[in-house]
This record gives structure tokens, C-alpha cells and sequence, in this order.
């Protein structure tokens, strides 16, 4: 069995700053794509009126889904935009349940 | 090597077409595709669903494993040796046992080198596969940063471009800050690269295992406080856990049942910098058993109290 050195992971997050080169190789897609996703409101640069675009780190996680949904399931870019909102709000909706969760004193049962 | 009936995991027949292939396909995709399925398993039952319609959707593949047979699935089979001969002439010459490869390496493989082999100038750089998995750590772990070894079954090429799963430990440092669902990425840390293509990358989900104490909402943390209906009424200075150690906490006098104590900074730590807070829940607990003396003195506070808590039953529930 191989063994590799450790190795630290990086954060996905707002911290994290990526080009549109290194989100098309790291999500797969190609820069035209990229660029498409913006205009259709799914990806948002940190800057949109910069000369040349950079996105958050986050971006990647959001690029390599939209690549997977287009791939897997041949959604067309409206289709794939709506898929991707919905599941960015179920995402919100349960991170708020999870809270909620959280706050909830557990109650002794009788 | 075990054999998978791909007609059975898309549930059709062995002479469908190739629209009823993809039909078939999109409707297990939309069910079980790991982005938007809940279900249970949903991700290992869309892996195999997608692995038989990239070798069925392919008529060259296609034909290259019906002529493996019909095979018991999950059972162990040896292809026999005019089919080996007949991939070979895609493949290259295979030598050694068929104990550790996985059908789906074969086929895979088989599409990438058919690629390189039809690219002018030499083979063409193809890059190693993401992967994705879970990393489960303790609350502490997720506070202090961990080290941890991940086990997964990647494929690797020989020389020969033969295919074969090797178990491999990814040793990864994560650091502190993780809270539940978040992601990461080790670079380069997925499959091998091929013809000088970089290695893929290995993406990282934290999932904490639940505390029989603390409670996660993002970076804050959540703990029930039970306290005493006489440290209720009368304030109290009490110790209580926090990841880092037991911290004295002020109860002010008259604290009602549910409030919510913040203890600032002692959270979860932040990527960023900084943490989040622990909320002491408060909980007034009722001794199970009194001493006729406790007792005594609880029918002597009943009768001089004046306290009504349900007074705004009168007034139709208005405090």
C-alpha cells in the first residue's frame, strides 16, 4: 500500500482566490463556460469590472457542480442556473434547520 | 474481476437501443446524481448507473462487453482469451492475474488511450480524475486541526497502460476551523495522471461526528447548562466545559429557564482569525428526590410568594 506525506488542505471558502484559468482546470469546464456561468448570474467575480476576473475559492465548489449537473444530466444553461439556485437555497434552508437544531435545548423525557 | 451486468444496473434490455440506453440513463441520473439525491447510497448506485451508460452509449465498448458474456454480477470471472486478444489490439498486451481490476478501469482506459492513440505527435497528456470524499472528525479535532489518513481505491496504469486498483493512505492536515459540510482541497492528491498529465485532485468534506455535549451551528457552539431553581433565583458562579477547558460562568440572579449565556470567543476557531461563541443554555432541573427539609422550605417560600407565572392565562395569553 502506498503511503503519501501529509499534506494540508486548503479551505474552499472567501478567503481563497482563483483566476478564470484555474477555476475552468479546476472545475473542468473551459473558460468560455466559465464566462457563461456569469452571465447567467450562477458564478460571481470578485470584481466584475476588473480588466480580468477572479473568483473565491467557493467558486470552485459551485464551477465543478454546475460541470458535473451539465455532464451528467445535459442540462441546457437556463435549466442548469435554476439547479444550481435551488440547491444553493436547500443548501441555506438546511444549514438554517441545522441552527435551529443547535439552539434547542434537549428536553428530558418523562 | 467482477463482473457487472450494465444492462440490469440501467434496466434494459440486451438488444435496447441506444435511445432507450440514454432514456433509461437520464432517468436513474436525475434520481440518484449525488448533487441532488438525498437518498441513501444515492452517490455508489449513480456511479455504477453512470459507469454503464459510458461503456453502453459507446458502440465500440458496447461490443467489447457483450462479447464478455452473461455472468453472474458480483461474481468473480475471467474474460476469455479471444476477448483479451480483441482488446489488446485497442489496449496493448495485458499480462498478470485479473484479481484487482474493476471493469469500469478497463473501460474508462480504454477511451482515453484510443484518444491518445489517434492524436498525431505522440500520446496526448490526460489528466488523473478528481475524487471526492468524507472526512469525519471529533469536535476537538475539527477546533485544534487534525492529521488524517485517507483510505481510497484509485486506479493506476502500468507500463502497458493496464489498469489496476491500488489502495492508497492520503496522509492530510486539516486545519483548524472546520465546522460541518465545509470543503477542502488537496491538490493533486486524486488519480494519477497519464502521457505527463497532472494527477487529479482529492476534494474534502467535513462531517463532525455529534458531541454529547456541545451542539455546532457554523462556528458557535451550543451547551445545555443545567443549574438549580435556587441558583436560578439567586445567582451562582459555575464551572462549565468549553473545548478548551472548564471556564467559571457567572448565572445572574433570576435567570429564567431557555436563556441563551454567550461565552464570547469560545467557539469554534475561524479560517479567517477569530471564533465563534458558546451559548450556555440554561435549564432549570428539579431534584428527583427531596429531603423533608428541602421540602419544608419550599412549602415556606409557596406560602409567601406572591409569584404567579401563569398570570397572563387571565388576561387571553398578554404579558
Amino acid at each position: 500500500m502506498r503511503v503519501d506525506i501529509a499534506e494540508e488542505a486548503l479551505w474552499l471558502d472567501e478567503q481563497g482566490v482563483v483566476t478564470v484559468a484555474q477555476l475552468a482546470r479546476l472545475s473542468g469546464l473551459a473558460e468560455d463556460e466559465v464566462r457563461e456561468l456569469v452571465d447567467l448570474g450562477v458564478l460571481e467575480p470578485c470584481d466584475p469590472h476588473a480588466p480580468s476576473w477572479t473568483f473565491t475559492s467557493r467558486c470552485v465548489l459551485t464551477a465543478r457542480a454546475a460541470g458535473r449537473l451539465r455532464r451528467d444530466l445535459e442540462l441546457e444553461p437556463h435549466a442548469l442556473a435554476l439547479a444550481l439556485f435551488l440547491m444553493e437555497r436547500i443548501g441555506e434552508l438546511e444549514a438554517r434547520v441545522r441552527g435551529l437544531q443547535a439552539r434547542l435545548a434537549r428536553i428530558e423525557q418523562e | 474481476m467482477k463482473y457487472k451486468d450494465y444492462y440490469a444496473i440501467l434496466g434494459v434490455e440486451r438488444n435496447a437501443d441506444a435511445d432507450q440506453i440514454k432514456a433509461a440513463y437520464r432517468k436513474l441520473a436525475r434520481k440518484y446524481h449525488p448533487d441532488v439525491s438525498k437518498e441513501p447510497g444515492a452517490e455508489e448506485k449513480f456511479k455504477e448507473v453512470k459507469e454503464a451508460y459510458e461503456t453502453l452509449k459507446d458502440p465500440e465498448k458496447r461490443a467489447l462487453y457483450d462479447r464478455l458474456g452473461t455472468q453472474q454480477p458480483g461474481h468473480d470471472f475471467r474474460p476469455p482469451p479471444d476477448w483479451w486478444k480483441q482488446f489488446a489490439e485497442h489496449q496493448g498486451a495485458f499480462e498478470g492475474s485479473f484479481e484487482d481490476i474493476d471493469l469500469a478501469d478497463i473501460f474508462a482506459g480504454l477511451g482515453g488511450r484510443r484518444r491518445s492513440a489517434r492524436a498525431r505527435g505522440g500520446p496526448v497528456p490526460i489528466a488523473g480524475e478528481d475524487y471526492e470524499t468524507v472526512v469525519h472528525l471529533t469536535l476537538e479535532q475539527a477546533a485544534r486541526g487534525a492529521e488524517v489518513d485517507l483510505q481510497l481505491a484509485m486506479p493506476e496504469y502500468d507500463e502497458m497502460g493496464s489498469p489496476r486498483r491500488v489502495m492508497r493512505t492520503i496522509k492530510a492536515r486539516i486545519p483548524p476551523g472546520s465546522t460541518d459540510g465545509k470543503r477542502l482541497r488537496l491538490a493533486g492528491k486524486g488519480g494519477e495522471g497519464a502521457n505527463g498529465g497532472p494527477n487529479g485532485d482529492l476534494y474534502l468534506t467535513v462531517a463532525l461526528h455529534p458531541h454529547p455535549l456541545f451542539r455546532v451551528d457554523g462556528h458557535d457552539l451550543y451547551l445545555d447548562l443545567p443549574i438549580a431553581p435556587w441558583e436560578a433565583a439567586l445567582g451562582a458562579g459555575v464551572e462549565v466545559p468549553t473545548l478548551a477547558g472548564p471556564v467559571q460562568l457567572k448565572i445572574p440572579p433570576r435567570t429564567r429557564a431557555g436563556r441563551q449565556l454567550r461565552l464570547a470567543g469560545r467557539g469554534l476557531p475561524k479560517p479567517g482569525g477569530g471564533a465563534g461563541d458558546l451559548y450556555a443554555v440554561v435549564q432549570i432541573v428539579m431534584p428527583s428526590v427531596l429531603t423533608e427539609k428541602e421540602e419544608a422550605l419550599f412549602r415556606q417560600l409557596a406560602s409567601v410568594s406572591t409569584f404567579n407565572p401563569r398570570g397572563h392565562f387571565a388576561e387571553g395569553g398578554h404579558r
